[in-house]
């Protein structure tokens, strides 16, 4: 049974593309097929993240408009055998998506594929909306801000209202809380929201906690998602919420400053 | 500096976030939960009240409150200060009336 992920916060630039590379690569490393597609028409960025910019020929919306075959736009990553991307279209506007169209590439996915990772684009708009109709699970990406959370919580009610599962009255989509760019030591100095602020504000389960990190950055610059720099603490924390999300029992790491070990050395900044 | 101000100046900006957050939340979920016709009743009472009383949009108020099973529907219309009673000569005889 394919399992159909969305990545969706509400607010832009908290981490969606960011976690969604992570989340396909690490599904993929664990030997499940799997699909990334980029909902963001007109602001195509995931195929950037995912190093594979430079082989895009067809997109999302050909495919929708019978313009393309499924198989002729989705490219096959350079890294891993069972990874697959699916890029937006730079062109188009948000509009070209459509339910019916979004279905059709999704039960094509579905004859082949564990998991299909969807990248929302930022707002409340049509392209969110269509990211988030067919989901089975949310990760909910957040940042330890004030106006992330509200669009978070904002975002919440949608996935409440709004989907597929809820509207055929079938169990509701699965949310989970990601917490993005937290620094531990500007939480102990009072000057950030912590883990249990904003879970007490947000109230759903979290998956993971992905400390402010450097290699983000770079791995943005290389076009290689954070998840496979095993040297990154991002990376690291990432590879963490693959396991929590299959169910494993993985302590948070990389949440609080007393740890100043020879680890914490080896991994300042990273 | 009073002694209000010191307080203020040392309390953490996180603090002040969280508390802020959940007055905003709170609200925002309060605004989500209300049924979708409040807005249009609030419209059309507006619409009949303007015709004897010169008010604003935001002095007439219509909210859902629940009580275990009871709910209960508020309307507050908040009344202008005198002179500001529209001048239509049908209304202010009415009003004479009175």
């Amino acid at each position: 049974m394919t399992r159909i992920i969305v990545v969706t916060s509400g607010k832009g630039g908290v981490g969606k593309t960011t976690t969604s590379a992570a989340f396909a690569t690490g599904l993929a490393l664990q030997g499940y097929k799997t699909a990334v597609i980029d909902f963001d028409v007109g602001l195509r960025n995931l195929d950037l993240i995912m190093g594979c910019e430079r082989r895009v020929v067809y997109d999302f919306v050909n495919v929708i408009h019978n313009e393309a075959s499924l198989n002729q736009a989705l490219i096959r990553d350079k890294r891993i055998d069972n990874l697959f991307i699916l890029p937006a279209s730079q062109t188009r506007d948000k509009e070209a998506l459509t339910i019916e169209g979004v279905k059709n590439v999704i039960n094509e996915l579905s004859e082949s594929f564990d998991y299909v990772v969807c990248d929302s684009p930022a707002g409340i708009e049509h392209g969110a909306y269509m990211a988030m109709y067919f989901a089975d699970e949310a990760i909910v990406v957040t940042n330890p801000e004030i106006s992330s959370v509200r669009d978070s919580d904002r975002i919440l009610g949608l996935l409440a209202s709004k989907t597929k599962r809820v509207i055929e009255h079938r169990t509701p989509v699965k949310e989970y809380l990601l917490l993005t760019r937290y620094s531990p030591e500007r939480v102990k100095n009072g000057e950030m929201l912590s883990i249990e602020d904003i879970q007490e504000i947000l109230s759903i389960p979290i998956i993971g906690v992905i400390p402010e990190s450097q290699s983000v950055l770079t791995a943005s610059n290389q076009g290689i998602p954070v998840i496979i720099n095993k040297n990154s603490r991002a990376g690291l924390a990432y590879n963490d919420c693959i396991g929590r999300f299959l169910g494993e029992d993985i302590d948070l790491r990389f949440v609080d400053t007393k740890k100043n070990g020879i680890l914490s050395k080896l991994f300042r900044g990273r | 500096m009073g002694l209000f101000d010191y307080f203020h100046a040392n309390r953490k900006s996180a603090n002040v976030a969280k508390e802020r957050l959940s007055i905003l939340i709170a609200r925002d979920h309060f605004h989500r939960n209300q049924p979708s016709f409040l807005s249009a009743l609030q419209n059309e009472l507006l619409e009949v009240i303007k015709k004897y009383v010169d008010i604003d949009h935001d002095d007439v108020v219509v909210s859902l409150d629940r009580e275990e099973d009871c709910e209960i529907l508020e309307l507050n219309i908040a009344l202008p200060e005198k002179g500001r009673y529209t001048s239509d000569p049908d209304s202010l005889d009415q009003k004479n009336k009175i």
